[in-house]
């Protein structure tokens, strides 16, 4: 390994140092001369019709360039949709027009329906509320299943209902997961609700639009975890721009969590605005903005069944969802209840038969799409609920109940599609029971009890598939897009290098662990490489950073180029040393001939490849750079045992974390501070999700928790020091860096956890309580304490 | 309205209205851009500087308030050498930021509390940061940072 | 945010003189009203900062009472009124979080009379007097309702004077997100009984709660709350944190922790 790190050094971020000096460049730091700001009127109605709207006042307001509405994107495309989901009869699902500003109705609150383009961003806000816009309000669909019901309004008027799809997976095996849950010795049936979210990065969306009339070069600065898919998407399906006349670019982007992963209409409001008026157009979302227009996540409304033999083996798993689209299809959100949700719902566990239905629904709320996890919590909550419930039901220990149904050899084809490369179950329970004392928790049983508080113990399993994903089958899948990721290592003339990933960080770090990467094969000090991401100008064309995806994906890109770079310079070295290719060996930066004394560094062969006096120029091009594009063969399965202990105080309902463990397999580990602070801040979403966070509407369709004064995000006294442990390494099989992915793992695991002790803790003191939604709020506890 | 203010020990100033947002001022007339604005209710904390030595959030007072005042900031917390001061090294060695966002409040924050309590307890700590939100580190880190930065043994704290 | 223009008077004369302006508003520490003007929910088109203004700032103590100034940020409530009144200095410093009380103010607080604020309980509890710029006015008479004083246009909190009580003693629990009370509890006891003042529950805002008013001047323990039953729900606050039932609940938990706390 290099001195300064390699692959498993926990190297200390060098991109600190400038987000701790204040000068990272975010967008909103992004000001170009002459810039104007748009304002973005928006609707305060659920769903309404817009009868008539008058900016004629507005218009005159100081400062005002332009008011924009839908009328003026008559000829511009709506925000498309990236997957198609098929539903179980074979059908499409329904797919409504997205426009960029509401065209005949608004759909939620938080819409647009205008555009105020000013001088400053007071003087658009100013005269946006001089906009006089005629809604004549319709009745709200919020409620899921009230939303089916053939009398319910229809939030898209030119489709049949307000169902998108009804998906069946697998649906041949419906039948007999029916059978076999009417045949078992034992079934348990749980209800449950998968709150609603939102991402809440702690950067609000910012989108700059920037035109060159002397050139006609678009660009775009936008808060994105993925430039070259928002180029696409905005550039081909919206505007029309060809790919080469637009730049997108997203700097240091502050967290995305899922909700930077879309395209937005801001986005292509700015980009079309900047060139219609000549001048850049900039927005920047207040937070309240950002609840209402953000993508949500999560709200499934959830059955499930779980059927168990006379021996508490698992015989077969039926789950029911109602899953929420909100008005509109996002960019990804069909595929987040159906092929990131229903596919893991085998879980670790070898059950026979499974059987899982959605029901999407279009609802008078803001679309709902891919938040940390994105479907992989959804299900795992959901099945590890079950079976602890399955577990009280029995008699049994949850955690042996668990042992006896764990999938034990590899690779492990489930009855829902996946075939998992490899895992140990066993060994991560083993190490959890180990770190999280779970021998010692009677005695601290004891000791809360003393104090007049409730303590409960909540332990689950999770899987998620990760690395996402081989495009042949996504493309099967419904994907409109390929899944692979791209990597240029460009190595200058003295030796140092650049890499230009189709990655993107907004947080994990990519500009110290890649650089581990390249260091640990070529043997040199990670401080030669650069990092360059986030500009579609100046990085290959790759898909971004979401679903666990940049170093199982993006990493083994960057292997397969720095190999297309060592073998290159070996044949460089070969020349320079008379010697065959094939006796080359690489090592501490020293190209070696084996079994001779002669060598030459790693520099001079770089200095030979653009200065090639003494170079094959017959055989070989000069220069020394390379591209790869890495498309995976399969997902990734990280995999992992968590544990959960609260205190309930029995007169408030409050619930406090007391101890939390969480035991992982990720594979191998490039940087594992990086990888425990990624553990750390999954855990604390999904802690918040579990006993804090809760987005909801009125009957009306009104966004009651539309600030943080009602959205409860979690803070520092929220959550305790964490007990992270990625020990138990099952390299992944398939990947050349063994790697699986962790960035959502604390997000997936944590919630059933986090439940299941509470339940534990209230059973225990003698309520009968089954299941308390989330969040697990104080004054919930304390409503299923009275019974 | 023309205002003056000490920022990191030099004299600057410029115009304001008096609805000027101290954040604003300092992000698009003095060009500070450090200090980040994250909510609108007072919330996230990702705006908190000093003025006049005490933690304020930037996005909850007028600049014309700060007008004559001491005020600091993220870009003045680093050591008059260029190094890193010794909150932002402890966040650096113990990985106390992730997208770095939020950094600048929380380091801020972080600095009025050590002076206040040059060594705080884990509980103090949290506590402290109840107007500091960050939504990458799970808080893990950041208050292990600032243990650490308080001289603290952090050693044993698990991963 | 609508435009306004921001005045920084230094004399108590001077502020009452801005203030006669047409939609003028007095402005503490801007911690309620700053947020409530980005939403553009209001609009005043003057601003009179008290923070300038001489004599409505410190904590001093005598005759059996601690005096705030109008214009006390919180955290010097809580480091002035430390030892002459632990119980309002410790409410005090757990308003908000430390650069909130950085900046709030007691009297913009009061004036505010947010129904889930922390000094109105205080105030109440210890029976305080609310000094303007022309008249006392008991707590009793300043609470008027949701966001509703007894204050009128142009009218400035000089200083407020709470009596100190034998024990007194402050519990709040917290609504999960805005951090503010869901419900708190301000109990004091006085030579001449005790005072139970109750923030955060009540849809009207403060409120004394009389039958453990009356419980506890004859037994001053957490077990005389115990037979009393929660106040009625009638008049409480039932939203997506809780139920009327639930906050009723909780004053009668809180009561009886601030008993023994106190």
């Amino acid at each position: 390994m290099p001195a300064d790190g390699g692959i498993g050094a926990a190297t200390i971020r060098r991109e600190d140092v400038r987000f701790l000096t204040g000068t990272g460049k975010y967008t909103d730091d992004i000001n170009i001369h002459g810039q104007a700001h748009v304002h973005f009127l928006r609707s305060e109605i659920a769903h309404g019709k817009i009868k008539g709207l008058d900016k004629a006042s507005a218009e005159q307001m100081p400062g005002v360039l332009k008011i924009f509405t839908s009328d003026d994107f008559a000829e511009v495309g709506g925000l498309p949709c990236g997957w198609q989901v098929t539903d179980r009869h074979g059908e499409a699902m329904q797919e409504p027009a997205h426009p960029i500003l509401a065209s005949g109705k608004v759909r939620h609150v938080g819409e647009p329906i205008a555009a105020v383009v000013a001088e400053s961003r007071e003087q658009a806000q100013d005269a946006a509320e001089a906009i006089s816009v005629d809604i004549e309000e319709l009745p709200a669909v919020v409620d899921m299943p009230g939303a089916l019901e053939d009398s319910a309004p229809k939030v898209h008027d030119d489709l049949t209902s307000n169902l998108c799809y009804d998906w069946g997976f697998v649906e041949e095996n419906r039948e007999a997961v029916d059978e076999a849950i009417r045949n078992a010795a034992h079934v348990t049936t749980l209800e449950l609700r998968n709150n609603r979210l939102v991402a809440n990065p702690m950067e609000p969306r910012v989108a700059v639009g920037d035109y060159t009339s002397a050139s006609g070069d678009s660009t775009l600065y936008t808060t994105s975890q993925n430039p070259h898919v928002i180029r696409l998407l905005m550039g081909a399906f919206v505007l029309g721009i060809p790919e080469h006349k637009l730049r997108v670019v997203a700097p240091d982007v502050g967290g995305g969590f899922g909700a930077k992963i879309f395209h937005y209409a801001e986005e292509a409001f700015c980009t079309f605005a900047a060139k219609n008026l000549g001048r850049a157009v900039k927005w920047t979302s207040t937070r309240s903005e950002a609840f209402m227009s953000d993508a949500h996540g999560r709200d499934h409304v959830t059955k499930i069944d779980l059927a168990l033999d006379a021996e508490n083996n698992f015989t077969a798993i039926r789950t029911e969802t109602h899953a929420n689209m909100g008005a509109y299809l996002s960019t990804f959100a069909p595929s987040v209840p159906t092929w990131l949700h229903g596919t893991l719902m085998a879980g670790n566990y070898k059950t026979p038969l499974v059987y899982v239905n959605v029901k999407a629904v279009f609802t008078n709320t803001v679309p709902v799409d891919a938040y940390r996890g994105a479907g992989r919590p959804e299900a795992t909550f959901q099945l590890e609920r079950v079976i602890d419930k399955a577990a009280r039901e029995l008699g049994a220990d949850p955690i042996a109940l668990r042992r006896q149904n764990f999938i034990t050899e590899f690779p492990y084809a489930t009855p829902v599609a996946l075939e998992y490369d490899t895992g140990n179950y066993v060994a991560t329970m083993d190490r959890l029971e180990d770190m999280a004392d779970l021998a010692g928790f009677e005695s601290r049983l004891a000791e809360s009890r003393e104090r007049g508080m409730l303590r409960g113990l909540g332990v689950n399993c999770y899987i998620e598939a990760c690395g996402i994903a081989p495009s042949s089958l996504v493309g099967q899948l419904g994907a409109r897009a390929g899944l692979y990721e791209s990597a240029t290592v460009r190595v200058n003339a003295t030796g140092g290098l650049v890499v230009m990933t189709g990655s993107h960080s907004h947080g994990q770090g990519h500009e110290t662990a890649f650089p581990q990467v390249v260091a640990d094969m070529l043997g040199i000090d990670a401080g030669m490489v650069e990092v360059v991401h986030g500009d579609t100008a100046n990085t290959p064309m790759g898909m971004g950073t979401y679903g666990s995806r940049s170093l199982a994906v993006g990493g083994s890109a960057l292997v397969r180029a720095t190999e297309k770079i060592i073998s290159k310079a070996k044949r460089i070295a070969a020349h320079l040393m008379e010697a065959s290719e094939a006796d080359i060996e690489l090592g501490g930066g020293q190209f070696s001939v084996a079994g001779t004394d002669k060598s030459v560094a790693w520099g001079d062969v770089c200095l030979a490849a653009y200065v090639p006096h003494n170079y094959p120029l017959e055989d070989l091009e000069p220069g020394l750079e390379e591209t790869a594009f890495y498309d995976p063969s399969n997902f990734t399965y990280p995999a992992g045992a968590y544990a959960c202990e609260v205190e309930v105080d029995p007169e408030t309902g409050k619930v406090s974390i007391e101890r939390f463990s969480a035991a992982d397999d990720f594979g191998n580990v490039v940087n594992p501070m990086i990888v425990e602070g990624q553990v750390h801040g999954g855990l604390a979403q999904g802690i918040g999700q579990a006993l804090l966070e809760d987005c909801v509407y009125d009957e009306n369709g009104q966004l009651l928790t539309g600030s943080y004064m009602d959205y409860a995000m979690p803070r520092a006294d929220d959550v305790p020091f964490y007990a992270v442990d990625h020990s138990c390494q099952t390299p992944c099989t398939h990947n050349p860096l063994g790697v699986k992915g962790c960035g959502e793992a604390g997000a997936i695991g944590s919630p059933p956890a986090v439940v299941n002790a509470v339940i534990d803790a209230l059973q225990r003191a003698g309520h009968d309580v089954e299941h308390i939604d989330m969040p697990v709020s104080p004054s919930r506890v304390w409503h299923a304490m009275q019974g | 309205m023309k205002i003056s203010m000490t920022v990191n020990g030099r004299e600057m100033s410029g115009e304001a209205e008096g609805r000027t947002l101290m954040s604003d001022f300092l992000r698009n007339t003095l060009k500070l851009t450090g200090t980040h604005v994250g909510c609108d209710t007072s919330q996230c904390g990702s705006c908190v500087i000093h003025v006049a030595d005490r933690a304020v959030k930037s996005c909850t007072m007028f600049a014309a308030e700060a007008d004559g005042a001491c005020v600091k900031t993220i870009e003045g917390m680093a050591n008059d050498d260029g190094s890193l001061g010794t909150i932002q090294q402890a966040f650096q060695d113990h990985h106390g930021l992730q997208c770095g966002f939020c950094t600048a409040g929380m380091v801020m924050s972080a600095d009025a509390l050590l002076k206040e309590n040059p060594s705080p307890s884990e509980s103090e700590i949290r506590d402290y940061l109840e107007g500091n939100i960050c939504r990458c580190t799970g808080y893990h880190n950041i208050v292990k940072a600032i243990m650490a930065a308080s001289g603290q043994d952090v050693e044993n704290i698990a991963a | 945010m609508y435009a306004f223009e921001l005045e920084r008077p230094s004399t108590i004369a001077d502020a009452v003189a801005a203030l006669a302006a047409d939609n003028a508003q007095a402005l503490g520490g801007g911690q309620t009203i700053i947020p409530t003007m980005k939403q553009r929910l209001a609009s005043p088109s003057r601003l009179v900062s008290l923070l300038g203004v001489s004599g409505l700032q410190g904590v001093s103590s005598g005759d059996g009472a601690v005096a705030v100034g109008g214009a006390t940020t919180h955290v010097d409530v809580a480091n002035g009124a430390a030892s002459s009144y632990p119980a309002l200095a410790s409410l005090a410093a757990n308003i908000g979080d430390p650069a909130v009380r950085n900046r709030g103010t007691i009297g913009g607080s009061l004036a505010n009379n947010d129904p889930a604020a922390d000094y109105p309980a205080a105030a109440l509890g210890s029976g305080a007097t609310i000094a303007t710029n022309h008249r006392e006015i008991s707590a009793e008479n300043f609470f008027l309702g949701l966001f509703e004083t007894a204050l009128e246009n142009g009218e400035i909190i000089t200083s407020v004077s709470f009596p100190v009580p034998n024990r007194a003693s402050y519990v709040k629990f917290e609504q999960p997100a805005s951090r503010f009370a869901l419900v708190g509890v301000f109990v004091a006891q006085y030579d001449n009984g005790v005072r139970v003042a109750v923030t955060g529950a009540a849809e009207g805002g403060v409120f004394r709660w009389t039958e453990a008013e009356a419980a506890l001047s004859s037994n001053y323990s957490a077990a005389a709350i115990d037979g009393l039953s929660t106040p009625s729900v009638d008049n409480l606050v039932r939203d997506l944190h809780g139920s009327a039932e639930y906050r009723a609940h909780l004053v009668k938990v809180l009561t009886k922790r601030a008993v023994a706390s106190s």
